[in-house]
């Protein structure tokens, strides 16, 4: 009899053990310490891309405490397949998003905006790419994300797919 | 980028012959003519060489830095040296399970073909629970960490690797650690193994014995590395820091140390059955437990590179998957136990073992405790706090005193019975000598503290008698004396050194000097240089002593691009006796540098002891069988 106890106890502490380990991945990251190093966005100027008229990021990155900085282009296809979560985090989240078009044609480009709706608060136009190297970006599409003090606190290479939305989701609403 | 396909499908044929062995050793249990050893051989075989082939693109892929390659892109990095490229292949966490897995499936291998010996079932029994830690591997690797995903359009640039990873000794101490861990999954499979088939016995005890050895000394030297790497690398002028991750390292370590102990009587003596099989099964799973805490980002220290809790869900119910099985087995299996009920004297080698294996666990408890106790807080009730030193060195230190003697006394005792006490003169008298020796050390130094005068007295004890041991006995059972002279050498390293270090914190600018005892430091002059992959600022420092030479002392920072991070380079002069350690820190917004001067005693010694101690179990390995002594 005494055998059998010590048997379901073990058996029950270990899983109790499992839970609160279970628990505690849920609760991400307790000690990250904040980062000290996070680089602040460059304050280039860059033509409007409806507009044409020359605008400054301070004057774009206002009224939003989140900001979300998408290189894209018309002849880039994973841009394609990161349109559609730009579009729901416009609709969903209070993060203003702002377009840099990357070396395109403007018909293309305003063919391309139309096809799969514009997300976009602002596009600004980097026909040559140089502003887009400026920023630090390795290639199309690229996305920055930045707090209200402009700063990058995160940096997605490559398409916006399922993952990285809901990775957008979580760092905004924290 | 053909190289990333190649590894991958490398990892792919793994898992299917995995698979294949599998379910063939499934069925080979009930029909033992179904299936060919001579197969099973030649299936382990070819599955080592996919994982070594996996293994190598992904190196390759590291030197050519193709970044088309998602670990090489986050990790690697053009201007790095090609010693860092190679090693950053293993500095991460992906590389670092494909590492993981080709260990096992070398070790897998190389079982087999060394166990002829066994009964056939329970080598397939033992290859049967290795082929299952080695699925969850290859599932886990495949699905949620695969090393070869591949990124497009091809970036120009990789992101770098944490430059505090990159040195010499960082390369090396991750496959050492490995090695020790990996092996003591196959004490682990071969001990479930050798329970379902009631085959516990002395003679198992002499064939996993060699295992075991293997993995005690490579996690002795993994650790040893880690900690050198710490004392150097890190700049917090230490050795040890009760890290978790530095915990989690010491934990198996611990229940190893306890099984060595174990594996020997069960062997000589056939006692110690369900003490063995349990520790193999807790050194085990606190592996791949401390893999997990590491891994998923539960607990955070400098060895977190992942920070995934999805990768960590994985792991946990991989490790309560094994855990279960275990215990359940045990369970199950518990009464096929060859007992033979003996008598314990006390005063026999047996219960010198078996309450060192008390010590132990109590040591590996509060550990454990220390280790996770934040993370069942934070659970339970939100609330966050981190466990220090002071915790450890409370808990700890008193205990070590009585576990001190005990270590003197055991090896000495006989197995059964005993005539040591017929010698009671000698020890009593070596034992007033160390107190002697202690209070003269405490006097001396002026240190009067009781319990590190007791401490020092019962090292001091440990030191001698083991000393004299080894003068006495020659060459008879000289792996066990190295190892207990190397540690009693390693706390008394440790002791003097906590005891007697000194240090001094200053801000200083260039021309600035300080005193420090009777020896005056200089800020001589500070030096920019610029290095392949980082920015280097040295600062000269002249240290004058009376009656002796200059010492010139050369700190750096160290300024990364590629991640941006600053890294403290200590300038460390060691000698036989003591270890002069300064290190510098950039003040923000300041022209002055913030200074910190050591001065360790017996540094050296401690790394010393911690060789001697793996060397004794070196020994052991390469030591022919000696006859039974029954």
């Amino acid at each position: 009899m005494k055998n059998r106890y010590y048997k379901y106890s073990i058996v029950i502490f270990l899983i109790f053990t499992f839970f609160i380990f279970y628990y505690g991945l849920k609760e991400k990251n307790f000690y990250t310490p904040e980062d000290i190093s996070i680089k602040k966005f460059p304050n280039l100027i860059l033509n409007d891309f409806y507009t044409n008229t020359k605008t400054s990021f301070d004057d774009i990155l206002i009224g939003s405490n989140y900001y979300l900085v998408n290189i894209w282009a018309s002849w880039c296809l994973p841009c394609r397949e990161e349109h559609p979560y730009l579009v729901q985090l416009k609709k969903n989240l209070s993060i203003k998003i702002i377009g840099i078009n990357y070396k395109d044609k403007r018909d293309n480009a305003l063919k391309f905006l139309d096809e799969y709706d514009n997300p976009y608060s602002v596009i600004l136009n980097d026909n040559n790419g140089t502003a887009s190297i400026e920023i630090g970006a390795y290639g199309v599409p690229e996305s920055f994300i930045l707090n209200t003090e402009k700063k990058i606190i995160k940096k997605i290479i490559g398409p916006i797919d399922k993952k990285k939305f809901n990775e957008i989701k979580k760092l905004i609403k924290k | 980028m053909i190289l990333n396909y190649l590894g991958n499908f490398a990892l792919l044929f793994c898992l299917i012959i995995s698979l294949v062995i599998f379910i063939t050793s499934i069925s080979c249990l009930n029909n033992k003519n179904f299936f060919l050893k001579k197969n099973l051989n030649e299936l382990l075989f070819f599955k080592f060489f996919f994982a070594v082939l996996s293994f190598s693109s992904l190196i390759i892929l590291f030197i050519i830095s193709e970044f088309s390659n998602e670990t090489v892109l986050n990790n690697s990095h053009i201007s790095k040296p090609l010693f860092y490229k190679i090693s950053g292949t293993w500095g991460n966490h992906e590389g670092s399970l494909l590492l993981w897995l080709l260990v096992l499936t070398f070790f897998a291998f190389f079982y087999y073909l060394n166990s002829k010996n066994r009964p056939t079932d329970e080598r397939l029994l033992t290859i049967l629970f290795q082929e299952v830690i080695i699925l969850g591997f290859l599932f886990f690797l495949l699905k949620a960490s695969n090393p070869f995903n591949i990124i497009y359009p091809v970036p120009k640039e990789g992101l770098g690797l944490n430059p505090i990873l990159q040195d010499p000794l960082l390369a090396i101490h991750p496959p050492v650690l490995y090695l020790g861990y990996v092996t003591t999954s196959i004490v682990f499979s071969s001990s479930l193994a050798g329970l379902i088939k009631g085959n516990i016995n002395n003679l198992w005890a002499k064939d996993i014995k060699k295992w075991v050895f293997i993995s005690w000394t490579f996690l002795t030297l993994g650790i040893l590395l880690g900690s050198i790497w710490a004392y150097y690398e890190l700049g917090w002028g230490g050795f040890w820091f009760w890290d978790p991750v530095e915990n989690i390292s010491l934990m198996p370590w611990l229940s190893l140390t306890a099984l060595v102990h174990c594996v020997l009587a069960l062997e000589k003596r056939s006692i110690l059955h369900s003490w063995t099989v349990i520790l193999s099964i807790i050194t085990f799973t606190l592996g791949i437990c401390g893999t997990f805490l590491v891994r998923s980002g539960i607990l955070n220290s400098v060895h977190t590179f992942a920070n995934d809790p999805e990768r960590g869900l994985y792991i946990l119910f991989f490790l309560f998957f094994l855990i279960f099985l275990s215990v359940f087995i045990y369970f199950i299996y518990e009464d096929k136990f060859e007992l033979n009920n003996k008598n314990l004297n006390l005063y026999t080698k047996e219960t010198s073992i078996i309450l060192n294996n008390w010590f132990v666990m109590y040591f590996l408890s509060v550990i454990l405790i220390g280790t996770v106790y934040p993370i069942f807080l934070e659970v339970l009730s939100n609330e966050k706090i981190s466990v220090g030193p002071p915790f450890f060195n409370k808990l700890i230190i008193p205990f070590l005193i009585p576990f001190l003697i005990f270590m003197s006394i055991g090896p000495n005792l006989k197995w059964t019975k005993n005539n040591y006490f017929s010698k009671k003169l000698k020890l009593i008298i070596i034992f007033i000598l160390s107190i002697i020796l202690s209070t003269l050390v405490s006097k001396f130094f002026g240190n009067s503290a009781l319990n590190i005068t007791i401490l020092l007295a019962a090292s001091f004890y440990l030191f001698i008698i083991t000393i004299k041991d080894l003068i006495k006995k020659g060459f008879k059972n000289y792996s066990q004396t190295i190892s207990h002279f190397g540690f009693s050498l390693l706390v008394l390293s440790i002791l003097l050194n906590s005891i007697f270090s000194n240090e001094i914190t200053s801000n200083m600018r260039v021309g600035d000097e300080i005193k420090f005892s009777d020896k005056i430091i200089k800020l001589q002059k500070l030096e920019n240089t610029t290095e392949a992959n980082f920015l280097k600022l040295i600062a000269y420092f002249k240290i004058e002593e009376k009656n002796k030479t200059e010492l010139v002392l050369e700190p750096e920072i160290r300024i990364y691009d590629k991640p941006e991070t600053i890294t403290s380079e200590a300038a460390i002069k060691t000698d036989i006796f003591k270890d002069r350690f300064l290190v510098i820190n950039l003040v923000k917004e300041n022209e002055y540098l913030n200074v910190r001067y050591q001065e360790k005693p017996f540094m050296l010694w401690i790394w010393i002891s911690a060789i001697i101690i793996s060397l004794g179990g070196i020994i052991n390995i390469f030591k022919k069988n000696e006859k039974q002594i029954l």
